[in-house]
């Protein structure tokens, strides 16, 4: 299977604001509203009537499974599932909308997702008419049933790229036309918002032959927001995927993940941070977070990430890992030094600080009674055992 | 890269033509560089706003390879870029790479020149600091490199590990290889593949990062986040193993394990 590079900190849209982007595309969605009370959902619910589903606008995947779908037939029925909706938290998420839609009378439901393929560096098409069920099963269990089409990166998708997929899903005539134009219109949405992953799943085939998208994704590549300005602000959002911390970290432009344990991590670089907390592991301590202030990071990162870690109550010592390169020692130095004057230093320190400048970072460091380790080895030990320098 | 031996011969920033910086002319383009200076390589610092045509720039003047040092380059420009340089026969090295060295000669790229040395081993690297870090500790265990090079810490690059193995099977100078990855993707998963069905002449050393990296979180890097089992440290690393190629359990291993002191991870 085709792989993504889907994650949980990139911008999501919630459905609701998806569909209506691909609406304005010419995408077929379910006739619906957003509300974000019970009494706006039943007043919804009496411009649309019949059976509805009311359903929770949540980033978290799993919404179904966790109870976040209901149904109703009647405005009271619309308005008491849409509370039970706007009470609940939804695998630490709560909702502060809902979306309510016409139910729709499925004959079936497809599968179809434009990803952004790494291997093969473009973009691919999978689709399968097994929809509404998780598609790394069908990936797993029937291969067959799994549609992958690859999009040419200069030229994107033609329409008879479009046609192909539609044919492999069973469809001829006047409906593989259709599906065709909904395929096109999908990808043009992928095109527009730098779209990491457009998906529809379930993508419904209605009673009277037409395509409706019952459910849709849309996850923007946080690297193309200078072209979305409208969705900037959403990347820095506070979710329940994003931790106070994490977000109070991504504020001050940091690369910044929470993890379980009570060492605080700060290095310069992604590898090296990510070989830094493999190593604390590995002798027994318990990292606290990833954090990489970048590989030409200045006193002001280095100030910035220290502040932020050792704010956090769970932190009991933090750990600074620097291979200068293009950073140098002695500006590292500077922005400890810095924290300590402005706010002071609340937990114990090892520092391991090697490359460009070393001795006239060390020099710094101890002239403020701090003492550095050369070796990345000997500083992961130290911090492990509850030591510092 | 002047100071270690480099002949940069002229820069590009529009706008700055007719100027010098330490003594290199700068100009407004790249076919305007061209007129008066022999070139036959590029590197690019651009910002990422403007970085997809600025490798087209390089790639259409006929430079070739063209080093991306530029992180955060949004992924369909990514491939665009990729797109254009391969459709052209251009060695993309990047994006988000700290370049090329080959130690004691020439540097095409920001790593710092004294934490390397000449010798005959051959890095390849998904990462920047890490890799000072090991060439580091190569060159203080006595062991020096033939060529180092970056691919990338983006979802798209040019050159992969596979690409990276080729080259230093065909190159005289190398004896054995160093890969430094981490999780995200499948570039070790392949690079393992190329080296059992290839029968690969030369020995082969890995370190894998982030073994204690959740699923679904990214790690600094954008192509670093683990989307399902493939994705791993753990598959990656027996992936590799199975494949014959030794893996240090930690980064200050490596050197002991390309000299057979140390035994290599077991899984």
């Amino acid at each position: 299977m085709a792989q993504t590079i889907e994650g949980s900190c990139r911008v999501k849209l919630f459905e609701y604001e998806a569909k209506s982007l691909a609406q304005n595309l010419g995408v077929l969605t379910p006739r619906g509203a957003v509300a974000s009370t019970s009494e706006e959902a039943r007043d919804i619910y009496k411009r649309i009537g019949g059976d509805v589903v009311i359903k929770a606008q949540v980033l978290v995947a799993g919404r179904g499974k966790a109870g976040g779908i209901k149904f109703a037939s009647k405005a009271d029925e619309t308005r008491d599932r849409a509370a039970e909706i706007l009470g609940m938290s939804i695998r630490g998420e709560k909702p502060r909308r809902i979306l309510i839609e016409q139910k729709l009378v499925t004959k079936k439901e497809l599968f179809v997702s434009i990803v952004q393929d790494r291997a093969s560096r473009c973009q691919t098409i999978l689709a399968s008419e097994q929809g509404g069920v998780d598609i790394e099963q069908v990936a797993k269990e029937t291969p067959e049933k799994l549609v992958q089409h690859k999009l040419d990166p200069v030229f994107g998708m033609r329409s008879y790229d479009a046609r192909d997929v539609a044919l492999k899903l069973g469809y001829q005539g006047q409906q593989l036309n259709m599906l065709a134009d909904i395929l096109s219109n999908l990808y043009r949405l992928s095109i527009v918002y730098d779209a990491e992953l457009v998906e529809s799943n379930p993508l419904v085939e209605n009673e009277d032959g037409k395509f409706t998208a019952a459910d849709l994704r849309l996850i923007i590549d946080d690297n193309s927001l200078f072209r979305h300005p409208e969705f900037q602000e959403r990347s820095k959002e506070v979710s329940a995927e994003v931790s106070p911390l994490e977000a109070k970290a991504r504020d001050r432009d940091l690369a910044f993940v929470e993890l379980e344990g009570d060492i605080g991590i700060i290095g310069n670089g992604a590898g090296l941070v990510m070989a830094t907390i493999d190593l604390v592991k590995k002798y027994g301590g318990s990292p606290a977070d990833f954090c990489d202030v970048g590989g030409g990071a200045n006193a002001d990162h280095v100030a910035a990430a220290l502040d932020v870690i050792q704010s956090s109550e769970k932190v009991k010592s933090v750990f600074i890992n620097i291979l200068a390169g293009i950073t140098r020692c002695d500006e590292v130095a500077k922005g400890i030094l810095e924290v300590k004057r402005v706010v002071g230093l609340k937990k114990p320190l090892v520092i391991r600080m090697s490359g460009t400048n070393q001795e006239e970072g060390k020099r710094i460091l101890s002239s403020a009674g701090l003492t550095t380790l050369d070796k990345m080895d000997d500083a992961a030990r130290l911090v492990a055992s509850g030591e510092s320098t | 890269m002047i100071e270690y031996g480099t002949r940069i011969v002229a820069g590009v920033t529009p706008g700055k033509g007719r100027t010098k910086i330490h003594d290199v002319p700068v100009f407004d383009t790249v076919n305007s560089a061209l007129e008066s200076h022999n070139a036959n390589a590029s590197i690019i610092f651009v910002p990422a706003q403007h970085a997809k045509e600025a490798v087209m720039e390089a790639v259409d003047a006929e430079l070739n390879p063209v080093v991306v040092i530029t992180e955060g380059i949004p992924a369909r420009d990514g491939m665009l870029l990729l797109a254009y340089a391969k459709e052209r026969n251009t060695t993309i090295v990047g994006p988000n790479t700290p370049g090329v060295i080959t130690p004691g000669e020439s540097k095409l790229g920001i790593m710092p020149g004294s934490s390397f040395a000449p010798g005959k081993v051959g890095l390849a690297s998904r990462s920047g600091t890490l890799t000072y870090e090991i060439s580091q500790s190569l060159t203080h265990s006595g062991i020096g490199q033939s060529t180092c090079l970056g691919i990338g810490g983006d979802p798209f690059t040019g050159l992969d590990f596979v690409e990276v193995l080729k080259m230093f099977r065909e190159d005289p100078l190398t004896e054995s290889v160093v890969l430094i990855g981490e999780i995200g993707g499948s570039a070790e998963e392949d690079a393992a593949k190329y080296v059992r069905d290839s029968a690969y002449p030369k020995p082969v050393v890995a370190y894998v990062a982030g073994r204690a990296a959740p699923p679904g979180k990214r790690m600094g890097h954008a192509g670093a986040i683990i989307t399902g089992s493939e994705a791993t440290a753990l598959a990656k690393i027996e992936s590799l193993s199975a494949a014959g190629v030794k893996v240090a359990e930690v980064p200050s291993d490596l050197p002991r394990l390309l000299q057979g002191q140390v035994p290599a991870l077991q899984h």
